[in-house]
């Protein structure tokens, strides 16, 4: 089924969607079958494409985040109409606003039965315009494969994300003949990956001018496949850099250059890198608020080079002094070139005071913690000995809250792609499927999921689909027994009154048990002491899936912390601890 | 606020006009006025939609309609260099008595009258939002009974289109390798 090209022969619609999925590269369909795209589950059941038949359709969605964060391929996801279809809503809008390309397949209701309120019918075009790239309705046999082949380029080029497909049943059912499109008619998409001369030109004077710059690192590097490039600008001219919660792993966290992931929970060094610089060199990020705090105090004296491949980004948030709309591996090979030519010519930025300047911060306050002082475990020392222990090629997923602060700050990243997480929409629940997406995509890594037991408990129903699929990943429930983010702010800002944070689940439910009835090894750690021997026995199982209950100290908190609203001048590195900088050397 | 129009040619296709009306709630921007139709191209349909926003805001607006796949392209049209047009029909009130005085106003700004009952005439009239707007005040003492009008259409001055080099296709790519 895999030839291209029409042969004129007679195949039903739904035969048609599955070898226009098979010439688009999908290897890989997270999904459930349901009425409306039951016919496109008889062609799928002779495929090449494996599919994955998930619990859940969000399980199905966020699979396949997993799978295209962790590949750079375009994650594939199939579901019915209706509940199904509205079950991914979650997943689509997360994949929007961390431009993960990935492309959902939905049924839909018969072409004559829409808009009658027909059984399972949901307007899911509707419903997703506003968070995806792009979507589909077809009702039109003829139009699958074109379509299918435009959702798929749609998805992976210019900034990556979401496009949903939703084909009526009449649509799959009806008889047509399939043809690979050699040509697509997309009049208003034209994405522009070269960056302009002029502006490279007038980024490279910026730089050389100033004494105080900083590579302020987002996503976009990684979805760019950008790092190699950034690791070169960033060693030729010495230049400070900062991760964001969506770049770690992009600038290796052991290269003395780095000065850690900035923001709300941010280093002092990388938020103070950015907040005192005279030059925001900003590559495939977008000035969220969560890194900027309060914008109008954000980095008062900087000026701004902003890369992006979308324009809109550009000045959306801050005022770019110079634009620069383009692939960030463009970009910043340009830049690397175009500064090397400077260079030769004995023209070099000074940025010693400045360097030096940081470096002290870094040293003075560097990431930390306090052990409890009551023998129990800490969540950070848990999540430093995982990162430890299971080394750099290993593939970490997150889910949202204080678990994935502390693993965005304690793993200690040295690639990209190793770090998936929710960054945008703060899905609670990401982490367990994408780790199975992830661990599809690249099955000889080791994935593990890092849980919080508010999060482990949205969609741990995927375990009994990598129990049975065959998808060992591991997950690291850290387990404060409660909703710790929410907690914690609930004891700096509301008082220590606890409302509905406390999940008692170092009650129930009995985690180990639960990753037994799924078929999964389960493992449970109270102390210090067993950290590494269970960490290690973990990463000895290799052919099931691992469940560890880390049973955590409930009072940890993320520090450093710059209070929502505030300006990053205001950043905490511990409870009512601000840090001194000592500015005359600048 | 100042007001700008904006001319966007779109591709024909179903959803089109709920995917910009949506982004403009969104974004919480203000249409003040949108008229959609077809084009010389059949493929293709402009609107033309007047927004109520400072040129920061402006810019935002443009960019974020520029990534809707479905939109091809946006021209702001100033002003001077832009033939503007709106079309209002109103139902105004006109007996024996005042229905000469009506139609010296329909004759004073180049309207006309389509309709005729004993009490009321209703009356056509096109041009920009100035004059419709002159029309009305003159209408109002003779009591206006009902009126309806369209959204702004407008079109550059000069010879040159904007429609012009707007569909051209592009080739299949092979997906890409893994990581």
């Amino acid at each position: 089924m895999s030839e291209q090209g029409s042969d004129g022969t007679q195949v039903t619609g739904a035969q048609s969607l599955v070898r226009a999925l098979e010439c688009a590269g999908a290897e890989n369909i997270f999904g459930i079958p349901g009425g409306a795209i039951l016919p496109a589950y008889d062609p799928l059941f002779d495929s090449s494409i494996r599919h994955i038949l998930v619990r859940h359709e969000q399980g199905a969605g966020h699979a396949a985040q997993g799978y295209a964060a962790a590949t750079g391929r375009v994650g594939v996801c199939m579901a019915t109409s209706g509940p199904g279809a509205t079950n991914l809503v979650t997943p689509l809008a997360d994949a929007h606003m961390d431009s993960v390309p990935m492309v959902a397949v939905t049924g839909q209701v018969g072409a004559s039965m829409i808009g009658t309120d027909a059984f399972q019918e949901a307007d899911i075009r509707g419903i997703t315009m506003p968070i995806t790239k792009h979507n589909f309705l077809v009702t039109d046999p003829a139009e699958i494969p074109r379509t299918v082949a435009e959702a798929f380029y749609l998805a992976r080029t210019g900034r990556p994300g979401p496009v949903l497909v939703d084909v009526a049943k009449s649509a799959l059912q009806a008889m047509t003949t399939f043809a690979w499109p050699t040509e697509l008619n997309l009049p208003g998409y034209r994405p522009v990956t070269r960056p302009h001369s002029k502006q490279i030109r007038e980024a490279t004077r910026l730089v050389l001018e100033a004494r105080r710059p900083v590579l302020y690192v987002g996503g976009g590097v990684i979805r760019a496949r950008a790092a190699q490039e950034l690791r070169r600008l960033a060693e030729a001219t010495g230049i400070p850099v900062v991760t964001t919660l969506m770049a770690r792993g992009a600038f290796p966290d052991s290269h003395p250059q780095h000065l850690g992931m900035p923001g709300m929970h941010g280093t002092v060094a990388a938020v103070a890198g950015l907040q005192k610089s005279d030059l925001i060199i900003s590559l495939g990020a977008r000035f969220d608020d969560r890194v900027t705090g309060n914008l109008d105090s954000f980095a008062p004296n900087a000026q701004v080079i902003h890369a992006d491949i979308d324009p809109a980004e550009i000045g959306k948030n801050r005022h770019a002094d110079v634009p620069i709309v383009g692939d960030c591996r463009e970009v910043i090979s340009d830049l690397v070139t175009a500064l090397q030519a400077e260079a030769d010519q004995g023209r070099q930025g000074d940025y010693e005071a400045w360097v030096g300047f940081l470096a002290g911060i870094k040293k003075s306050y560097p990431l930390a913690y306090d052990a409890p002082t009551d023998g129990s475990l800490a969540p950070q020392h848990v999540i430093e000995r995982l990162g430890a222990i299971s080394g750099p090629e290993t593939v970490f997923t997150s889910g949202v809250g204080q678990h994935q602060m502390w693993a965005a700050h304690f793993i200690g990243y040295e690639h990209p792609n190793t770090w998936i997480n929710s960054g945008g929409l703060g899905t609670m629940g990401f982490s367990v499927p994408a780790a199975m997406g992830a661990k599809v995509g690249r099955p000889d890594a080791t994935v593990w999921s890092i849980d919080g037991d508010g999060c482990f408990q949205m969609t741990n129903q995927e375990l009994a689909t990598c129990a049975i699929e065959g998808i060992p990943i591991k997950v690291a429930v850290i387990n404060n027994e409660s909703l710790g983010m929410v907690r914690q702010w609930q004891t700096l800002f509301y008082n220590e009154r606890y409302s509905s944070t406390d999940l008692h689940s170092k009650r129930i439910p009995d985690f180990v048990k639960l990753a037994e009835a799924y078929g999964c090894v389960g493992l449970a750690c109270d102390s210090p002491d067993d950290v590494d021997g269970i960490i290690e026995k973990a990463m000895e199982i290799d052919d099931l899936p691992v469940v560890v209950d880390f049973r955590v100290h409930r009072d940890a908190m993320v520090w450093p912390m710059v209070a929502a609203g505030t300006s990053n001048d205001d950043i905490k590195y511990a409870r009512d601890l601000a840090p001194e900088f000592e500015e005359d050397d600048l | 606020m100042s007001r700008h129009t904006l001319s966007v040619l779109v591709e024909n296709k179903p959803g089109v006009l709920a995917r910009i009306a949506g982004l403009f709630s969104r974004r919480g921007f203000n249409i003040h006025s949108l008229a959609v139709g077809p084009t010389e191209h059949p493929e293709i349909s402009r609107m033309t939609i007047v927004v109520n926003v400072e040129d920061s805001p402006l810019e935002q607006v443009t960019k974020q309609l520029n990534k809707l796949v479905e939109v091809i392209k946006i021209v702001e049209l100033d002003g001077p260099a832009s033939i503007t047009r709106e079309l209002l029909l109103v139902k105004v009130k006109a007996d024996a008595a005042t229905r000469g005085q009506v139609l010296d106003a329909v004759q004073l700004f180049r309207a006309k009258v389509v309709d005729v009952a004993p009490d009321a005439v209703t009356i056509e009239i096109t041009g920009n939002a100035d004059k419709l707007a002159d029309f009305l005040k003159v209408l109002e003492p003779f009591g206006v009974r009902e009126l309806v009008q369209s959204g702004m259409v407008a079109v550059g001055r000069g010879s040159r289109s904007i429609s012009e080099r707007t569909l051209r296709p592009v080739a299949v790519p092979a997906p890409p390798s893994a990581i």
